[in-house]
């Protein structure tokens, strides 16, 4: 009587058990098919808009909602140009920090010390742009860009880069606001990647002689390489889709200019900015077709991040 | 001729400078932000802020509709996201191991993790809001789950493989079916860790402006429907920053002040909670 009651008690539970591993698979499916969703709804949204441009769309520097006529080229060379920027200001600095976080702060300070940058890393983002644009801005036309135009402006070539009026925003500005911003995600995965170095070899290294900073450079920068470039993609990819930051402080104008001083436009501002007001199925869907855009364009940045930072964990595991 | 020696050490001095600088740098960025918030900010914090509605530019008022909204949305997104983010964060660290379903979500989930939330935000425009015909703070909800899912599957999988094979195998040696394993041994080894996940997902979409504009949009009047546009606390401040009226600006300081204070004891509160772990 009992066995065969227990008979079917485990019945009941094996069947429990499809369902349970049934449903943690459903859920599974369910966040696979939103990212499918996600670029087949961005996809349908443009093709009204890739039907009308094609493959122009790209390349046209013209945005007019009036006549109807679009083209990406000031948005991605925006958003391309900040990001840029934001980068070759941020790599230098998140790799000092990283480098302070793992070699030189004592130890007993390194937490707070990492604790203070992951914070900065989660001030929302429209903070920055208030910030940028009441206190950084005013502060940056005063000072910073005066000083610019008369030390770099004056070099042939690259004083292009610097003409115009002091206005406080536009593009450099941006770039400037989205550095600070990816600071903390670039310095966060470097200090991880940088600890995962075995201490045998920096130890080994010390004992032949070297500098810290030798230490750094031929030892641990070699080791991390992957993990490092991965850091940096990961920022790259934030500061792509930077939205409300930007916004703020890059003056949304749909003009392509030389000069770094003047207002231009990204494509997450673009959208921000116009898309509420956008009426005609043609506008809506360009706008729809530059959200598409960046997120490929991310995509693949993100990617590459993902693979490369992967490699480095396969190395980590083959070597310890 | 510097000898090569000298040389060296000045390189490493130099290099050695520049890294704590670099720190300085760092924090210093934090620290005026903050201050600035403060500075700007504080002047604002009253109770009308809790009490009152949004005013008109030439009138005075509190955040309390913009509070509300946003407390509503960011609730509603964590009660959809949270369980599908632990269900499958779960079949990814317990059920995964054969299959394309676990590498490919994973790698997904990675990408939903940094995706642009404003591409998140015309996601949910083109599938629900277009459809349905109008703005309304079920989409604005929808939105911002879709940011906690990935954050949610992320730090769950993570925290479960941290709990130790040998207590799942001491429960299955016990004669616990799977399931009770899952829920009652790694589900609670690993909760700390969980809730975290959860916090952070949280304090993620507290701030969260870019994916509202064009789900939720504003609402300038007490609502509690979310059916309709909702006001929400960071497309006020976007739009109270932006305006010339000086009233405004101070509120939308107020409101700044107020949603960095509460994203950021979050994320502390995240992270005492994984230290008690």
């Amino acid at each position: 009587m009992s066995k065969v009651h227990s008979a079917a008690k485990l019945k009941r539970q094996l069947l429990f058990d499809r369902v349970f591993r049934k449903t943690t698979w459903l859920f599974t499916l369910i966040v696979f098919t939103l990212l499918a969703a996600l670029i087949g709804s961005l996809i349908i949204g443009s093709m009204p808009a890739i039907k009308t441009f094609g493959f122009d769309f790209l390349l046209n520097a013209e945005w007019n909602p009036v006549t109807e006529q679009f083209g990406a080229l000031v948005p991605i060379t925006g958003t391309l140009i900040t990001s840029i920027i934001a980068l070759s200001i941020g790599i230098p600095i998140s790799f000092g920090i990283a480098l302070f976080l793992t070699e030189l702060s004592p130890p007993w300070l390194r937490r707070t010390l990492g604790t203070a940058i992951e914070l900065l890393a989660g001030i929302p983002s429209i903070i920055y742009g208030m910030w940028g644009l009441f206190v950084f801005a005013p502060l940056f036309a005063e000072t910073l860009q005066p000083w610019l135009q008369d030390t770099l402006g004056h070099v042939p070539g690259i004083g292009l880069l610097f003409e115009g009026a002091f206005m406080g925003i536009g593009i450099l500005t941006a770039g400037i606001i989205l550095a600070i911003m990816v600071i903390p995600f670039i310095a966060a995965v470097m200090r991880d990647v940088f600890e995962i170095v075995p201490p045998m070899l920096k130890e080994s290294t010390y004992a032949l002689g070297a500098t810290t900073w030798e230490v750094i450079w031929y030892v641990v920068l070699p080791y991390t390489r992957t993990g490092v470039v991965g850091g940096i993609m990961l920022g790259f990819g934030r500061a792509l889709g930077e939205t409300m930051a930007v916004t703020f402080v890059i003056g949304n104008a749909h003009q392509l200019h030389a000069s770094l001083f003047m207002p231009g436009n990204s494509i997450a501002s673009a959208l921000a900015n116009e898309f509420t007001e956008a009426d005609g199925e043609l506008y809506t869907s360009a706008l729809i077709e530059l959200g598409l855009i960046l997120f490929l364009i991310t995509f693949i940045v993100l990617a590459c991040s993902k693979v490369l930072l992967m490699q480095l964990k396969k190395r980590e595991g083959s070597t310890s | 001729m510097i000898p090569i020696y000298t040389r060296r050490r000045i390189v490493n001095a130099i290099n050695l400078i520049f890294s704590v600088l670099a720190m300085g740098f760092g924090l210093f960025w934090l620290f005026w932000i903050l201050f600035t918030l403060f500075n700007k900010g504080l002047g604002g914090m009253s109770v009308a802020l809790f009490t009152q509605m949004t005013p008109a530019p030439d009138d005075t008022g509190g955040l309390l509709n913009a509070i509300a909204g946003s407390l509503m949305m960011v609730t509603v997104a964590t009660l959809i996201g949270t369980p599908i983010g632990i269900m499958a964060g779960t079949y990814l660290a317990e059920f995964g191991q054969r299959g394309w379903l676990a590498p490919a979500t994973r790698f997904i989930n990675d990408i939903l993790l940094s995706a642009p939330s404003i591409v998140i935000g015309l996601f949910i425009y083109t599938v629900y809001v277009a459809k349905v015909g109008h703005f309304s703070g079920w989409a604005g909800a929808l939105a911002l789950s879709l940011i906690v899912i990935p954050v949610v599957v992320r730090t769950t999988e993570d925290m479960l493989r941290l709990v130790p094979d040998s207590l799942r195998e001491a429960a299955a040696a016990l004669g616990a079916p799977q399931w009770k394993v899952v829920t009652l041994v790694t589900w609670r080894a690993s909760r700390a860790g969980m809730l975290t996940g959860i916090l952070l997902a949280v304090a993620r979409i507290s701030g969260e402006t870019a994916p509202l504009l064009f789900t939720a949009l504003n609402n300038q009047f007490w609502s509690a429907d979310m059916n309709r546009p909702l006001a929400n606390l960071p497309v006020v401040i976007f739009q109270f920053a932006m305006s010339p009226y000086e009233y405004w600006q101070e509120l939308a300081w107020s409101g700044a002040l107020l949603i960095t204070l509460s994203v950021l004891g979050l994320n502390i509160a995240a992270r005492l909670c994984l230290r008690k772990h």
